[in-house]
Order: structure tokens, then sequence, then C-alpha cells
């Protein structure tokens, strides 16, 4: 099985989806927070906050880089902080590349959310007020399981697109194999490196896989959620 | 007992009333756009008024002279949407059950099984509302507001989504939740047989004021409250089940008068409400002879109101109650009606409406 990957193209593919999951997995309650407070909550600043969640989106990936460089490096003001503090470091570690993937999938994530809460009839939220809920117990009983389809589509993307990521990550974190090293930060490597081909060829090949996979246990799924919200007895 | 008083700025008009809703079930009786659903949202805690105070059997729901303001989940009242409004993600049971954990412990709770009984919804149980009729999905919608423990139910125009077949099919069930519920019911409506068929106590708005208020024959029989307009206006008899007789009519009485109507499958003495159209009954200075209308009502007159165009009402004191007859201005001044003549209200039996005659006490 591994023969067919040498150990270092294992190393990556491992890393990309360690730092995907992680990136996934820790934006997601922000992003349905800040997806939730967009759609429904009308406060000062809410359009910029729209903004800043999509500037990763319309920047230069480099520039986010560069942003995430000075604010999150060792003698950045956040990235000095949390690493006297709590001996957390970002520059030039795994930590770092999944920062990076979290921050450019974040506008995914919150768009996909979003549009499933405004698509959320606050008409039933009222009624469940009216049977004695109250707003966490309407969130988690109605909002929630409503926009659960939009939650995974958004869940995809975010982990297609950490699993992707590369102009920030490498402006961020540098390409070092075994820490920031992920399959398309691997791929650039190879393709620089003569008689690398093969080996771009063969994790170009993995990456489509992956992306592929995970695209088609989502589908599944939110036909799932679908069938069962949609009325058909599950 | 519910009491309401709102001031409230509206696109358009203002609302600004008072009224009181007994114990039964209260219609608030008005046009679109006179202010009902505003008044039920109020209640229920959906809006917030600039100035009022709600009480709910000694309960202050709102009062903004004391900053006071219950949010919704803290009302306790189960309110029937016009939509149904039934959660798409969970079954029948689990719509019907929603509201029940959130009712405080020591609250008397209908039971779950007289419920489902009682609105013919035991089938639906471990359906989805995506796979529900509209009817059966507004019997849920009974239900899930019933099983919330509530101390108030509101009803903002349940039927009016539904076509003719489904809100005969749903009166029946408001009737039952009218005598057998014992917590107030605020059931808003701009449909005048909904009124007659429902109502114990009718408050009529218009253009977000209160025209009258009081019990639904006295409300309904005053021509002055046409929310609906002319052609909808009726009056409501009570009356009980005097006979079944053998040529398919069944004999009423209502104040000592004999009315008669096609066959209705109802014991002796079971009461019964009537609601008389305006616009079927004839008016005679005479006690008339030779006539195929079997239903002839002696009375007085009590109010002549003239309307927009050629028609008038006439509101006639009978013994049987109070009618409404509409006729022409013409014909008023050709046998000059006043207030204290007497008349003939001449009302041919079946031009009584089925939909219109409902069971249940006043």
């Amino acid at each position: 099985m591994t023969d067919w990957l040498t150990a270092a193209e294992w190393e990556a593919v491992r890393l990309s989806l360690r730092v995907a999951l992680w990136a996934t997995a820790v934006s997601l309650p922000f992003g349905i927070f800040v997806a939730y407070a967009l759609a429904r909550w009308r406060f000062p600043g809410r359009e910029v906050l729209n903004i800043v969640v999509h500037l990763p989106l319309i920047m230069p990936p480099v520039v986010t880089g560069y942003l995430l460089l000075l604010t999150f490096g060792t003698q950045g003001p956040v990235g000095g902080f949390l690493d006297r503090v709590f001996g957390v470091t970002f520059a030039f570690r795994w930590t770092g590349a999944a920062l990076a993937s979290g921050v450019m999938a974040f506008p995914f994530l919150v768009r996909a959310v979003r549009l499933s809460i405004e698509a959320v009839d606050p008409k039933l939220e009222e009624a469940a007020a009216t049977l004695g809920a109250t707003r966490t117990w309407i969130f988690l009983t109605v909002t929630l399981p409503l926009i659960v389809p939009g939650i995974l589509a958004g869940t995809v993307l975010a982990f297609a697109k950490g699993m992707g990521e590369f102009g920030a990550t490498i402006t961020f974190v540098s390409n070092i194999p075994g820490q920031t090293q992920t399959i398309p930060l691997a791929i650039d490597l190879a393709l620089e490196t003569p008689g690398g081909g093969a080996r771009a060829a063969r994790l170009a090949v993995l990456s489509v896989a992956l992306a592929a996979l995970a695209l088609a246990v989502s589908e599944w799924v939110s036909r799932r959620v679908a069938a069962r919200i949609g009325g058909r007895d599950a | 007992m519910l009491e309401v008083a709102l001031k409230q700025d509206l696109p358009g008009f203002t609302l600004d009333v008072a009224f009181e809703a007994p114990a039964g079930l209260t219609v608030l009786f008005g046009r679109s756009g006179a202010g009902k659903t505003s008044i039920v949202n109020a209640v229920a805690g959906l809006s917030r008024p600039q100035a009022g105070r709600i009480v709910a059997d000694g309960r202050v729901l709102l009062d903004t002279g004391a900053g006071i303001w219950l949010p919704p989940h803290r009302r306790r009242v189960g309110y029937i949407f016009q939509e149904g409004r039934l959660f798409p993600h969970m079954t029948v049971r689990r719509n019907l059950t929603y509201g029940a954990r959130f009712a405080p412990a020591h609250t008397p709770r209908e039971d779950m099984a007289r419920v489902v009984e009682m609105l013919g919804i035991g089938a639906l149980l471990d359906r989805r509302p995506g796979a529900l009729s509209g009817g059966e999905k507004q019997r849920v919608a009974i239900g899930r507001a019933l099983l919330a423990a509530p101390q108030l139910i509101l009803a903002d125009e349940p039927l009016a989504a539904l076509d003719e077949a489904r809100k005969a099919e749903i009166l029946p069930y408001f009737e039952r939740l009218r005598d057998e519920v014992s917590v107030p019911i605020l059931y808003v409506s701009h449909a005048a047989t909904e009124v007659g068929r429902l109502a114990t106590s009718v408050v009529a708005l218009k253009d977000g004021r209160v025209l009258r208020q009081g019990p639904a024959a006295e409300v309904l029989g005053d021509p002055a409250v046409l929310p609906a307009g002319a052609r909808e206006a009726g009056a409501i008899l009570v009356a009980h089940v005097a006979r079944q007789h053998a040529d398919g009519l069944t004999e009423l009485e209502a104040g000592g008068v004999p009315l008669f109507l096609p066959r209705l499958d109802l014991a002796e003495g079971a009461p019964v409400r009537l609601r008389i159209a305006a616009h079927d009954v004839i008016l005679s200075r005479h006690k008339p002879d030779g006539l195929s209308a079997l239903n002839i009502l002696p009375g007085i007159v009590a109010e002549l109101r003239p309307g927009a165009g050629p028609g008038v009402m006439v509101a006639l004191d009978t013994a049987a109650g109070r009618v409404l007859a509409r006729i022409t201005e013409r014909s008023a001044t050709a046998m000059g009606l006043a207030p204290g003549v007497a008349l003939h209200a001449i009302v041919k039996s079946v031009s009584v409406a089925p939909g219109d005659v409902g069971g249940g006490p006043a």
C-alpha cells in the first residue's frame, strides 16, 4: 500500500488531513455563530464584520499570509502573546498552516451556513417561542436541525479549501516538510525539483480523489437530511 | 379572563383598543387591516406595543407603565397560526410534545391521548408535517398549542388558508375546543360564518378601534357591526331541538318560537346555534298567509341603519332573539319602517345553510 507513495509523500497527505480537519473543526462553531449574527441580528458594525469575514476571499492569498505573519508571527502582537502565555506557536508549525487554512476557508463556511439560516422561516422560531422555548432551545431544536444541510455543505467546502490552501500558508509558515508541507506545497516543491513530475502527478491524483470522496459523502448525508425534513417518513 | 388595552402606531393606522375576553371563545372580528393580528401578536409577545397593558387571569403579561414585558416563551399562550407553522423536521408526535417540556412542572396539563383522540390525529403521529394535508396540519397545530399547557389560546385565522371542505372539517374541532377546554380562546376571523358558529363573545374591530364588544348574539345583532360587509351580515339565534318530524324536518325552538330545518342529526333537547343571514330574511307588516316559507318570526323594529348603497339593515327584536334583515331603502320607506313598528320576519327553512348550524351552547 505504501510503496506507491514515498514516506515523505505520506507525510504530506497526513499533514494535509490534519491541517484541514483542525482548521474546519475549530472554525465551525465560530462560523455558525458569525453566520447567525449576520443573518439574524442587526447591530452596529455588522457590515464591517461582513467585509472582514469575506476579505480572505477577495484579497491575494499572499497578502492574507503576510497579515497573518504580522499578527500571529512570534514577533506579532497576538502570536507573541499566545507564545509567551500559552506556549502556542504558529510560526513555521502545522498549527500555523491550520490557522491559514481556517482563515482562508472561513468565508466559504460562513456563506453556506448563512444562506441556510436565511432560508429558515423566522415564523417557526416564533412558534417555538410561544410554545415556551428560550432562544437557546429554539436554536438547538429548531434552527440548528434545519440548517444541517447548509452546515454540511459549508464544512465540506471549508475542508476542501483547507486541503488545497497554498498562497497564505506558504507565505505565513513557509514550506517545511513534516510541519507545514501540505499536499499543495509538496506538489509545488516537486514541480520545482528536477525529475519530480511523477511525484507531483501522484499527489495531484490523490488530491482529486480526496476532494471527490468528501463531496460524495456530504451529498449523501445532505440528501438523507433533506428527505427527513421534506416529510417523507424516515 | 383576558384583559387587553393597547396603543400602537402601525403602518397606515393607529391601533387603540381595550377589551375583555371572558372564558369561552372570543372572536376578534373585522376586515383585513383592522388590527386583529397586531393585537394577537401583542398578546403572544411577538411584538412590543408602545403603550398597553395585558393581563391574563391576573398574570401581567405586559404593562408599559410599569415597564413589564414578558418574553413570548414565558407567557404560556398556545398560538395556533394561520399557516400551522409545524416544525418540518419533527414527527407529528414530537411537534405535539414540543411545548410540554417547557411548561412548569406543577401546571395541570391536557392528556396527550385525550387530545389526540379529540383531534383524530392518532394515525398521523409518526408522520412528518410535509406528508400531511392542510386540514391535518391545522389539527396538529391545535394539538400542539393545547399540549403546551397554555393559560390562553390564540388562533389567528386558522381556517383562512383552507378550502371550504377543509374548513368544514376543522370547525367542529374548534367547537370542541371551546366546549371542552377551560382556558379562554382568542380567535381572529373576518368570516361571518365562523364567528356565528364559534363565538361566545365578539369584539368587533374597525380601523384599529373597537366598534362593539359583548356576547356574540348581541354584537352580531347590531346592524352597525358589519366588519365583513352587509352581504355577510347575519344574526345568531340560540335554539334547541324540540322534535324530529317524519317528513325529514327538525323542529327547533328558540324563545318559544318554533323553527323548522332540514333534518339535523341531534337528540331532542340538544342546543343549536343558528345563524340567519340578513339577505335571507324577508319582512312583512302583516302576518303572511299562504306562503311556502315555514319560519315566521314576529318582532319589533329595534333599529334601522342605511348602508352605502340602496340597502338598509333592519334589526328586529323577536322572542327568539335579534334578527337582521337587509332590504332596500325603497321598501323600508314604502312599508313605513321605524323603530317600534311591529313586523314579521320570514326565513325560508332551506335558506339556513347547514354550514351555519353549529352545535354547542352559546
